[in-house]
């Protein structure tokens, strides 16, 4: 097995929380499902599909951060910048349930769960992250794509804060929750720096080639298709 | 479509794939953060098995094939079409709610 467990299995999370989790992510991707059209046009439609597509991909790459310990991209900063909070929230949906059903990766009860600390928390918290860096730094590519960078450091220990929270509420280990809430920031402030960089490779290499996609870079002029 | 755009989203394609395809075979096999957190916490035993662990992709192999590269390869490069197809039908879907919510 080359390919480490990269999301929330079963078991971790007792049925009624997960339960829980699960109807607040099924409200969720349906505000996403009603939001996203306003994004999504001929031009853009595609780009939101690859996003999802690359998502799958780079998650596959799990990268060392510590002694025995890996990490791997999330993607929700990413997807927010490129297609959107609305399509980026459907575009994780979409990975993490192909991950769950075909490749028993993420529990299939927990599934509302990551969902709900990837697909939720990481793109809604990246949404409002990129809001407001936008204002504070250079109305510029570079600008936009460190802001991106920030937003998806900041996204994986949150994301991680929501993975104690549901542990808090329904975990079956009998661990303290400090004890989980420290050891799984501590980690993912890590992990962070590999999302970081890589958001910023990928914003790079698409707003260098086609910044008229990028959701996150709005010149002045809309062209309303 | 303009070829330019065609050009550009076979290009973002294609590295998916590589990715997936190629690239996978070099990720860290170490557990991941919350894996590991678990581990070293002790909780990971309260883990279970998925209802589809039995599944032929489980793990991101494919059940069967012995090599390594190829198993994980071939795994990535179906994960990705899958993912294609579900994610178009979605965005499909999610376009479609905006045109008929205006008529």
């Amino acid at each position: 097995m080359l390919i480490p467990k990269l999301h929330i299995p079963d078991g971790f999370v007792n049925l009624p929380v997960s339960a829980l989790f699960g109807l607040l992510s099924i409200a969720f991707v349906g505000i996403a499902l009603k939001g996203a059209a306003k994004s999504l046009d001929d031009r853009t439609t595609p780009l939101a599909g690859l996003t999802a597509v690359f998502i799958f991909a780079a998650q596959m790459i799990n990268f060392p951060v510590a002694a025995g310990t890996s990490g791997h991209l999330v993607g929700a900063a990413l997807a927010t910048v490129l297609v959107g909070p609305h399509s980026a929230t459907l575009a994780l949906t979409v990975v993490l349930g192909v991950q769950a059903l075909l490749f028993a990766d993420g529990g299939l009860t927990a599934l509302g769960l990551n969902v709900f600390n990837l697909s939720v928390i990481a793109v809604w918290v990246s949404h409002f992250l990129l809001i407001a860096l936008k204002r504070v730094l250079p109305k510029t590519k570079s600008g936009v794509t460190i802001a991106a960078a920030v937003a998806a450091y900041v996204s994986v220990p949150l994301a991680a804060l929501g993975f104690t929270l549901q542990y808090a509420l329904g975990g079956t280990g009998t661990i303290p929750v400090g004890t989980v809430a420290g050891a799984m920031i501590g980690t993912h402030l890590l992990i962070g720096l590999g999302e970081a960089l890589i958001t910023f490779m990928t914003v790079s290499a698409v707003i260098a080639t086609r910044s008229d996609l990028v959701y996150g870079w709005k010149p002045k002029l809309e062209i309303r298709s | 479509m303009s070829r330019w755009s065609k050009k550009f989203y076979t290009f973002f394609f294609l590295v998916s794939l590589a990715v997936a395809g190629v690239l996978s075979f070099y990720a860290s096999s170490h557990p991941d953060g919350l894996e590991k957190v678990a581990e070293d916490k002790g909780f990971l035993d309260t883990a279970k098995d998925s209802a589809v662990s039995g599944s032929p992709l489980a793990d991101y192999g494919v059940a069967g094939l012995d090599n390594e590269r190829l198993s994980v390869g071939v795994s990535g490069v179906i994960g990705i079409l899958v993912t294609a197809a579900v994610a178009f039908a979605v965005f499909a879907i999610a376009k479609k709610l905006k045109s008929g919510a205006k008529n």
